[in-house]
């Protein structure tokens, strides 16, 4: 489904991915960790498309296509979403509202007939109900004045709404507490499919203890340094990063 | 040989006096002394040039390099003005076509009981004494020149006079439509309304101009608010590329009284607003939100006044603008406070987004604060759309155009959802998305 070789991106100048491969098949879920400052937030960013981010060699295939030369709104089309780490406030734009238009916008890029009102508000009800979403939180401004939880949640709602089929979860465990988390994590299992595969880019151990990945991955210095099954992250957890660093240095 | 040569003042004062010298026994009205008192003062102060603070940013050297036939025929019908469609059971309309009352095309439905609704020039026939002691009451000290001008030639507009405690029921809307198919026309609305204690009241002017030909409106409208009324008052305009229009909105509040005025102006070539507010009343409140959208080559300027003049009340401002293009706009926000005038809330705030690095924005409040015990604070921002903002919706799949259509329509909304006559909000948000839509 994706294939990441060799991928380098820099920002003003400075090299931060430094040649990162990995290979994602539909229904896996795999945990990319490592320490602050090692391009785990970086590589969410390059594959949804963030522009700041100049890509200066490798490439991205996802479902047979290089996505590096699209734009954005056309990665999410193709059915790749990034849950934010800090979800962006919109004053004036509803929830609601703008996911009828992500909606309708993806699915005239697939040459399918918009959604009409009565059928997208029966489907955004019954994903809402995935991630306990109330019905006056999507008519509210987008994000506006909502907690950390809630900014996450929806983040999770949205991704229900837009079923992608590659899902890039960004710290989305930051700032939660634990029934928060919960919710969350349960959203993100029930979407869960053979067709789907998911990425969960996290610093700590604790939300792989509800979303349990298929591979775990250290990012450490722009690069993969480290793979291996689920018990990896509870290492990490319970040795920290510090003999991953011993290790690259020693090598390096 | 040429009348084109004879500058547009010198034709005015001529024009005026022509006038006067067929009225028989009406020069000597109370009236027309206004009047008269009024070209006195145009003629003394003159067209304003950018060497006057008041116009630094605006100049008015274009608008008064042609002539205009004031008060043209127009044979236009409602099939031409379709743009704004108002059910007739909701609202009374009254159409104004070159300045001059159109009975034909309107539509007044609200009892007289609770309202008293006509053109200026038949209050007049009907009730000289009365419109003659409103006339120029607000406005006999303004320094603007247009106004003066305006007084001079005051002819038609509407007359509203609302007694005490009366809930008008139905809007007012006012259309002044300039017809500039076949010529260059001008108008020059006068426009009184006068709101009984405890009356409430919504009445929005929408401008229109139809043609290619150039139009130039000058219109003063006078508001009185007495004790504890509540009136909401907009001005929307949508004008053509060749319309010019300066206008002023003078308003009296006495106590307890409410005030809510939104001026959006959306299209013309030069527009200059002045929204002056009296609070001469305690405990009363002033609302002002304004929008404006200009793109091409087109100039709008807001100056608004918020005038304290006695102790506890509050005015709250909040202008919006979105200028693409090689369009210029210009926002004067001044905000007084007299010395009685304690325990006065004031804020005022001024938000705009440059999209284009030819256009551009001057904004200049202007606070001047003669006591000791009030709360005033102003803001102004010019920026770009946030990019933040655009790269999240497009994660989401919504192209940069839409996303960046729904971004600045929000920006919009603040103002927008201000309106509370149906038919001039889904007017204007529709308008609003057609020009969004339009690059």
């Amino acid at each position: 489904m994706l294939s990441i070789n060799d991928l380098r991106a820099s920002i003003e100048g400075k090299e931060i991915l430094k040649g990162i491969n990995l290979e994602v098949k539909p229904g896996e879920v795999h945990a990319i960790m490592g320490p602050n400052g090692s391009g785990k937030s970086t590589l969410a960013s390059v594959l949804a498309g963030r522009e700041e981010y100049e890509v200066t060699s490798g490439n991205v295939i996802f479902e047979g296509k290089d996505i590096l030369e699209m734009a954005p709104e056309e990665r999410a089309a193709e059915g790749i979403f990034l849950a934010f780490q800090y979800p962006v406030e919109i004053p004036g734009v509803t929830t609601i509202n703008f996911l009828k238009t992500a909606v309708n916008e993806i699915r005239k890029y697939k040459g399918e007939s918009p959604l009409d009102a009565a059928q997208f508000l029966k489907m955004v009800r019954e994903k809402a109900k995935l991630v306990s979403m109330n019905d006056s939180l999507l008519k509210r401004a987008l994000n506006e004045g909502f907690s950390g939880g809630e900014k996450k949640r929806n983040e999770i709602f949205q991704m229900a709404v837009l079923e992608p089929k590659l899902a890039i979860l960004d710290e989305t465990d930051s700032g939660l507490d634990i029934d928060a988390l919960r919710i969350v994590a349960e959203g993100v299992n029930s979407l869960r499919s053979p067709e789907r595969a998911t990425i969960v880019v996290t610093h700590y151990q604790r939300l792989l203890d509800y979303i349990v990945p298929d591979f775990v991955h250290v990012l450490y210095k722009g690069r993969i340094v480290k793979s291996g099954p689920k018990e990896l992250a509870l290492e990490l957890e319970e040795k920290g990063y510090d003999w991953i660093k011993a290790e690259v240095e020693a090598v390096g | 040989m040429s009348t084109e040569t004879i500058d547009l003042k010198t034709r005015l004062i001529a024009d005026f006096h022509a006038r006067e010298a067929v009225m028989n026994g009406e020069a000597s009205s109370e009236f027309h002394q206004k009047k008269r008192a009024g070209l006195a003062r145009f003629e003394k102060l003159g067209f304003p040039t950018i060497k006057n603070e008041e116009w630094k940013y605006s100049n008015v050297k274009d608008l008064i390099s042609v002539s205009y036939e004031f008060n043209a025929q127009s044979s236009i019908g409602l099939a031409e003005l379709e743009d704004l469609k108002v059910p007739k059971q909701d609202a009374n309309i009254l159409y104004f076509v070159n300045g001059i009352f159109n009975a034909g095309l309107s539509t007044i439905i609200s009892p007289v009981e609770e309202i008293t609704i006509s053109s200026l020039g038949d209050a007049y026939k009907n009730n000289p004494s009365l419109v003659s002691s409103f006339f120029n009451e607000l406005t006999a000290d303004s320094e603007d020149a247009f106004t003066a001008l305006n007084t001079a030639f005051a002819q038609d507009g509407v007359f509203i006079n609302i007694p005490d405690n009366k809930s008008v029921a139905l809007p007012i809307i006012l259309r002044f439509v300039s017809d500039a198919r076949s010529s260059n026309v001008g108008s020059q609305p006068r426009n009184i309304i006068a709101v009984g204690k405890n009356s409430h009241v919504k009445v929005a002017e929408a401008f229109r101009t139809l043609g290619g030909q150039r139009s130039f409106t000058n219109s003063v409208t006078e508001i009185h608010v007495a004790e504890e009324a509540n009136v909401q008052y907009y001005k929307v305009q949508n004008e053509s590329e060749n319309a010019y229009h300066v206008g002023t909105t003078q308003v009296r509040m006495r106590d307890r009284s409410h005030f809510y005025a939104g001026t959006v102006t959306l299209n013309g070539k030069f527009t200059r607003n002045n929204l002056n507010i009296i609070l001469d009343g305690e405990h009363c409140d002033a609302h002002m939100y304004g929008l404006y959208f200009p793109d091409g080559t087109q100039h709008v300027d807001n100056h608004t006044v918020a005038d304290h003049c006695k102790p506890n009340s509050e005015s709250n401002e909040l202008y919006k603008g979105i200028l693409r293009d090689k369009s210029k706009g210009v926002f004067n926000g001044k905000i007084f406070v007299r010395p009685d005038a304690q325990k006065t809330n004031a804020f005022q705030s001024c938000k705009n987004i440059v999209l284009s690095p030819e256009a551009s924005m001057n904004t200049k409040p202007q606070l001047e604060i003669f006591a000791d015990d009030v709360k005033c604070s102003h803001g102004t921002t010019t920026g770009q759309i946030d990019e933040e903002a655009l790269f999240y919706m497009r994660s989401r799949g919504i192209s940069r155009p839409e996303a960046m259509s729904l971004l600045m329509f929000a920006f919009c909304a603040d103002v927008v959802s201000q309106i509370k006559i149906d038919s001039i909000r889904e007017y204007l948000e529709n308008v609003i998305i057609q020009k969004l839509a339009s690059k």
